[in-house]
């Protein structure tokens, strides 16, 4: 375990000194820097009015994708064992939602019902394999107790719902939270959600403005237990469809359209566009040759700085993780401390990677140090937390070190490190996304060549690029598979060892 | 109504049984006994899987749905007799006509009180009737249970078994407490080491019997 840390971290520091661009381009960091600490004091909320459309989408945009994807990722969850339906999910999942919502604007505009429904897409490959991971793994003794010719529903509703609600209705709560981030999120490109007036406030320096966005959020998700129950969850999501189904114009002709022509590499296209009769011509050589143009002049470039980005902060949210987490373990810190830091990680946990990477191109200007930091604390943060708890299940001795460093290494790391280091593994591949979104302010990972695709109306190649981006999360998903299982192998020896 | 001819049998990896003959018929109550590890509850399954559908199987770890209320995990014992629309009906509303059969037979093993709490907050002991409770709503032929007394206090204990003996046609059971196997058992099947040491009428089984039956290894 710890030669495969070291390596990564080696790997890590070779890429972060000799491949990534970090430096900082801004004149002044430290007045923009002093400049957002003003803003978080004395935040502008009398901006609050003009801003509750907005936290109102935020919100129903969330409920409406979540409950979408929780019945479509139940069903799904049945036929798991299905090759076809675990590949389709493993596929849907390795696209980030703000890709999705970019393949979607074009079908259904730019409003809710599309935020939702590129809400909807990915969650339902998560909850379709969580939903069956958890069936799998829970009590099956229940099943002995029915009678041999039950029927499948009721032997369902009877012997196994009951068993697996609990989890179920934790893990959905959870992610209901990362649903309402996704959706503050879609407002940064141009969806009518809170990130919307966060974007507009940043880009002009109005930071008192940002702080009253950013604390109503908080404030949202801080308020989540007070409004969110579960006799009331039908009906929010009813209103929720009811809200985005308004103003929706579907048009089949469009769809049909995008589907069957605009999507189309540009070489098929081009002679009917050029013509004026937007007929298809199969040309493969063209189409070739237009592949391997994406390929060398925007792919490799692309997946080079992801990987680069995803490897830097697998290492670095590693790193913040193990500083942080002894600061809300009662073996080392006293209540007020512990009480402290946890202010401090559920701030980072809350805001999502995405504006703290908007904040750290603010202060710094745009290279590759902001998504670093961005993404390194609130990964950290989020493995901090988990690797706390677990620290504080041990049980000290009394003639344990009272040094905290000796109890740091000899007591508390050894025993929490295994997890610490699966839980590290597991996020390798939302490491991995969010390196390829991020692109999108401007790092010249994926999500920069698919943003700028967009942008200049070329869906054809944007749709590559994130095949491309989704195969490459395919493969660090494998990856860390194998990874984890060979470390539980070589745990399992040091430990007899 | 079971036969089981020089049979040996591995049961996933728990004991094998070796060379079993045995016959039993319709209306006996048959009780195995014998140290742990014997081969009881191995034996006790290969019998019920003969013929599963009509018979109801008391287990060992009782197969409880630990969520449900009682009530529901007695009437779990008919789920394949009923349409999915009374079972789905009775999971959301319990309806007045199965209350009234459940009820009455909770009642018998002193858990009407707990009838709609959730299983999970019961003891072992009622726990352990409330599984006995849903093999007898099954009304099968046939009743396996594999020490269905081990955690229900020994004062009732006896009731517990007279009330499956008085209301079971048939009853194949493993017990522990050889005292009671004696006294509500019409036919005992000593077992050891995974074979059958000796299948007599509860009557003519002496303190010899069960002194080589239990003798260390």
């Amino acid at each position: 375990m710890l030669r495969t840390s070291l390596v990564f971290l080696g790997l890590a520091i070779v890429l972060l000194v000799g491949f990534a661009d970090i430096d900082v381009t801004t004149l002044d960091p430290w007045a923009e820097l002093s400049r957002l600490a003003w803003g978080a004091m004395a935040p502008k909320l009398s901006i609050l009015p003009e801003i509750w459309p907005s936290l109102v989408n935020t919100v129903t945009v969330a409920f409406g994708g979540m409950a979408l994807a929780c019945m479509a990722g139940s069903a799904l969850a049945f036929g798991f064992h299905w090759t076809p339906i675990r590949l389709a999910c493993a596929w849907v999942r390795a696209i980030h939602e703000l890709f999705w919502a970019f393949l979607l604007m074009p079908l259904v505009g730019l409003n809710p019902l599309c935020a939702m429904l590129a809400i909807a897409v990915p969650y339902t490959g998560i909850f379709a394999k969580v939903y069956a991971e958890i069936q799998q793994e829970s009590d099956q003794q229940p099943l002995q107790g029915l009678p041999v010719q039950t029927g499948r529903l009721s032997r369902f509703c009877f012997g196994i719902l009951p068993v697996i609600y609990p989890d179920v209705k934790h893990y959905t709560a959870y992610r209901f939270e990362c649903g309402l981030r996704s959706s503050a999120i879609m407002g940064f490109i141009g969806l009518p959600t809170l990130g919307f007036h966060l974007e507009t406030a940043f880009r002009e320096g109005m930071y008192a403005e940002v702080w009253a966005i950013l604390y109503a959020f908080f404030l949202l998700i801080a308020s989540l237990k007070l409004w969110v129950k579960p006799r009331l969850v039908a009906l929010y999501v009813i209103a929720s469809f009811a809200f985005c189904a308004q103003d929706v114009h579907w048009s089949w002709d469009n769809i049909y359209r995008f589907v069957t022509y605009d999507i189309l590499p540009w070489p098929m296209r081009r002679d009917g566009v050029y013509a004026g009769t937007q007929a298809v011509t199969f040309a493969w050589a063209p189409v070739w040759a237009w592949l391997q143009e994406i390929w060398y002049g925007e792919a490799l470039e692309g997946i080079w700085n992801t990987l680069v980005l995803t490897q830097i902060v697998l290492a670095g949210t590693g790193v913040v993780a193990l500083l942080q987490f002894p600061g809300i373990s009662r073996h080392f810190a006293n209540t007020g401390t512990r009480w402290g830091m946890h202010g401090w990680l559920i701030l980072l946990r809350t805001t999502p990677e995405y504006i703290l990477a908007y904040v750290g191109i603010q202060l710094w200007g745009p290279s590759m140090l902001p998504a670093i930091v961005a993404i390194s604390l609130h990964n950290g943060a989020i493995l901090a937390y988990l690797s706390g708890q677990n620290a504080d299940l041990v049980t000290l001795t009394a003639d344990a070190s009272k040094r905290q460093l000796n109890r740091y290494f000899y007591e508390i790391l050894p025993r929490v490190y295994g997890q610490f280091l699966a839980f590290l593994f597991y996020r390798w591949e939302v490491m991995m996304r969010e390196s390829a979104i991020l692109g999108i302010l401007g790092v010249y990972t994926l999500g920069f060549y698919i943003d700028s695709a967009i942008s200049d109306n070329q869906l054809d190649k944007a749709i590559v690029l994130i095949v491309i981006t989704a195969l490459l999360n395919v493969g660090i998903d494998t990856t860390s598979q194998f990874v984890r299982r060979r470390l539980k192998i070589s745990a399992s020896l040091v430990t007899s060892a | 109504m079971f036969e089981l001819n020089r049979a040996n049998i591995t049961y996933g990896d728990q004991v094998a049984l070796r060379n079993i003959s045995l016959h039993i018929d319709a209306g006996e109550h048959v009780a195995c006994i014998g140290p742990s590890g014997a081969g009881k509850t191995t034996l006790l399954k290969t019998l019920y899987e003969q013929r599963p559908q009509d018979a109801s199987f008391v287990h060992q770890h009782y197969a409880l749905v630990p969520q449900l209320s009682a009530f529901h995990n007695v009437y779990m014992g008919r789920l394949d007799r009923y349409s999915v629309w009374k079972n789905l009906h009775n999971l959301v509303r319990p309806r007045r006509d199965t209350k009234a059969e459940i009820v009455p037979l909770l009642d018998e093993l002193g858990l009407a009180p707990f009838a709609f709490k959730r299983v999970a907050a019961l003891s072992g002991g009622q726990q352990q009737r409330t599984a006995i409770a849903r093999a007898m709503y099954r009304a099968s032929h046939v009743m396996f249970a594999d020490e269905p007394v081990s955690s229900v206090d020994p004062h009732q204990a006896g009731m517990v078994l007279e009330l499956i003996m008085k209301s079971q046609q048939t009853v194949i059971l493993s017990l522990h407490a050889v005292e009671l196997a004696l006294e509500f058992a019409q036919r005992i099947i000593g077992l050891r080491l995974g074979s059958i040491a000796f299948d007599l009428p509860a009557k003519q089984v002496s303190p010899s019997h069960l002194a080589q039956l239990y003798q260390p290894c």
